[in-house]
């Protein structure tokens, strides 16, 4: 902290462009998604809660819209329920969205909190530093997909979500977040710093499929696959390149093609340029469940 | 055409009349007083609860993360901008019945964004650390963000802050004097002997005064713009639907003046009864308030039409829906209430049989204001409850009475800082009201001789 600082060569640090401009090497982790395979059963978001203690903060507080579940499992309706022709049961007509933190390369919440409470870290993660956070929540004010969760509430205290015989329940490689502090989805980020310095020790790279986010290990029909991107094989970065999306496009060539793609992959709010590092598979089967 | 003052007041009347208002104010002085303690405890009573408890009893959630004290915040500030309005501006341009008003305006400017302040830290998760987001040195070496927003609005406000209250002290300083040579011997008498810092009135004295005042009122010009474009920004450098408005500085500036002149209507009725200033607080200049604040409602209620019409007119489907649901959704009957406030009821000044009728204008200004913290939380609101993401919208969400009572309690806090400060400075400036009462009769002894020269 001196006048040094002032004169330093900021201008290296000054990006033109959100992704190219910082290439990822050697970890860009990444993740897609296929609707079609997910049932919609939630293990996902159980196993979720499981790995990274997250509260379970009850009905009353669920109601009041203040869940913290870092993964969730949208519900869609087809909206022909109900009508002359379409579907009795809105259950047929169910459709399953599993939805978490996307990682933006380009994150809105990260430029606008005050303290650089939230950051983008080399292997392409969005990354939240709990003890930075001051709570002034506009990461989540200007986040497009409303996954960043907020302690409301004291929860490992004074509203005892982990009662005494439960505390052996939590995982040790994971904070306990107390009131007034940001969350979020972070892929397993102790999972994978734990890989990452296992593989340096053994000084290789993590090989595709040595480290599974919760959500994709508890998965029943393998729905979510994960990994790292730069490496052209591994499977989400072949499942990318077949679904011809790219990571540095706001606008991927597939779909200028004229008549639309007929691939199904997309990621959400892409036109809103915050370059998200998950990709779904759209879902064309059409019965229910 | 009515006097905005006696030309026949003596220099001494005037001292008197000014000092007395810090010895026997009207009873009311003592009623407002207390309901405005009685404010401050339920909003202090209600931010104690929060801060053990956490952010959830204000019944905010995702989406809905900001809730009243965003958009009261925004209020307060805006309501600091016409005291730089009226003392700053109108003194470059030499408008002099300015003088016995501007120097409430100015505490009202100073006090409005004290309160201001404290919402910013009600709102805070952690508000115990808070200090995370000044940039102090600390041997970690880190700093805050410099490309938020809210840290740009916590250096402007503290900016506008620190320069408002230098200017508001300058301004008094030939005043402190007067009370100092006038007073009893006690604490006041102290205090004024202090704050005079040994001002005798002599020449060189006030050349330097003149001066300073004019450096300092000129400094305060682009500040007071700044700062509320830079609220603005809050919102227009974000990009969720609704806030991301070219248009949002400029018209968070005229919601600020005008919500700010409305304040300076009602707070002149008060004190004009409460400390019996009718001689110099005049219907007169009254009138030429209001038809300032009938002007700027006019600008204000333009610049909505614009930024209606530009969301209107864009491709952003989104932003559009926002709109559409702030017009036909919830939030349907505040915002129309909103266009209703702040744009119907304004045209009642455009009437002259009401530009100085103070029952009316009181209500008025009321009114005006209400419109105005409408148009704040329907700026915040909507846009969470109906943002990019459908399965996150939330239409029902209602804010808790831990929130309404903070807000509540914030005007107590405000009414409580002014009452105080006008009982323990002059709220009407002795000096500048002797100018101008000294200027005006000169001109009328002008217009005399120049009348018996035609004779």
């Amino acid at each position: 902290m001196s006048v040094n600082n002032l004169l330093e060569n900021w201008a290296q640090f000054r990006h033109f462009h959100p992704v190219e401009d910082k290439p990822h090497d050697p970890y860009k982790w990444a993740m897609s998604i296929d609707l079609d395979a997910c049932s919609g059963c939630n293990a996902c978001s159980v196993a979720c809660y499981a790995e990274n203690n997250i509260p379970v903060v009850g009905k009353e507080k669920y109601a009041h819209g203040q869940a913290m579940h870092w993964i969730r499992i949208e519900h869609y309706w087809d909206e022909d329920i109900g009508s002359p022709g379409g579907r009795e049961f809105p259950e047929q007509g169910a459709q399953f969205l599993p939805m978490m933190c996307q990682q933006c390369e380009a994150a809105p919440c990260e430029t606008v909190c005050p303290v650089g409470a939230t950051n983008h870290t080399a292997d392409g993660l969005n990354s939240q530093i709990y003890n930075r956070c001051i709570g002034s929540r506009y990461c989540s004010a200007n986040c497009p997909y409303k996954v960043r969760y907020f302690n409301w509430y004291d929860y490992p205290t004074t509203d005892n979500v982990w009662p005494e015989t439960m505390t052996r329940q939590l995982n040790p490689d994971v904070t306990v977040r107390s009131k007034g502090v940001m969350e979020k989805c972070t892929f397993c980020v102790q999972r994978l710093n734990a890989a990452m310095s296992n593989a340096r020790s053994e000084g290789r790279k993590v090989h595709d499929g040595e480290v599974q986010t919760a959500c994709q290990q508890a998965c029943p029909t393998s729905a979510i696959s994960f990994g790292n991107l730069v490496d052209p094989e591994s499977r989400v970065a072949k499942q990318w390149a077949r679904q011809q999306v790219e990571l540095a496009k706001d606008k991927q060539t597939k779909d200028a093609e004229p008549g639309g793609s007929r691939l199904r992959g997309y990621r959400i709010l892409e036109e809103l340029r915050p370059y998200p590092s998950v990709m779904y598979l759209e879902r064309v089967r059409e019965s229910a469940v | 055409m009515e006097k905005d003052i006696r030309e026949d007041i003596a220099w001494a009347q005037i001292n008197k009349d000014v000092l007395r208002s810090l010895e026997t104010p009207r009873p009311l002085y003592w009623v407002i007083l207390l309901v405005a303690l009685a404010m401050v405890g339920v909003g202090v009573g209600c931010e104690i609860y929060q801060y053990q408890t956490g952010m959830g009893v204000a019944n905010m959630n995702n989406p809905h993360v900001w809730g009243l004290y965003i958009a009261t915040f925004i209020f307060w500030i805006g309501m600091s901008h016409s005291g730089t309005l009226l003392s700053a501006i109108l003194h470059l341009m030499h408008a002099d019945w300015r003088k016995p008003i501007y120097r409430f305006a100015e505490a009202m400017t100073t006090f409005s964004l004290m309160t201001a302040g404290l919402f910013v830290m009600v709102h805070l998760g952690r508000l115990w650390q808070f200090y995370y987001s000044l940039p102090y040195p600390n041997e970690r070496g880190l700093w805050p963000n410099f490309q938020s927003p809210l840290l740009w609005d916590a250096m402007a406000i503290f900016t506008y802050l620190s320069s408002s209250i230098i200017f508001l002290y300058v301004g008094m300083i030939p005043d402190l004097a007067i009370c100092r040579d006038n007073m009893h011997p006690g604490w006041r008498k102290k205090l004024y002997s202090l704050l005079a810092l040994g001002w005798e009135g002599t020449d060189r004295q006030w050349r330097n005064f003149r001066v300073t005042y004019l450096t300092v009122a000129c400094f305060l010009i682009p500040l007071a713009v700044s700062v509320h474009s830079i609220v603005a920004s809050d919102f227009a450098m974000s990009q969720q639907p609704g806030w991301h408005v070219t248009s949002s500085p400029p018209y968070f500036v005229a919601g600020a003046l005008y919500s700010g002149c409305a304040a300076i209507i009602s707070l002149f009725i008060i004190l004009r009864y409460v400390f019996k200033f009718e001689e110099y607080m005049t219907l007169s200049i009254l009138k030429k308030t209001s038809r300032l604040t009938f002007a700027i409602a006019m600008v204000w209620t333009y610049l909505n039409a614009v930024e209606f019409a530009s969301v209107w007119y864009s491709h952003d489907e989104a932003a559009k829906d926002v709109l559409i649901q702030k017009a036909t959704g919830t939030y349907a009957p505040f915002w129309w209430m909103m266009i209703f406030c702040g744009s119907v009821v304004p045209l009642m000044l455009a009437f002259k049989r009401f530009q100085a009728n103070i029952p009316v204008l009181f209500a008025v200004s009321l009114l005006l204001n209400l419109g105005m913290w409408l148009e704040r939380w329907m700026i915040v609101a909507p846009t969470f409850s109906h943002g990019y993401y459908p399965w996150a919208w939330d239409h029902d969400q209602w804010p808790s009475l831990v929130q309404w009572g903070i807000v509540f309690g914030s005007f107590g806090w405000f009414a409580l800082l002014f009452m105080v400060f006008c009982k323990v400075f002059p709220s009407v400036s002795m000096y500048e009201v002797k100018e101008m009462v000294y200027h005006r009769s000169l001109a009328l002894k002008n217009g005399e001789t120049a009348e018996e020269g035609v004779h």
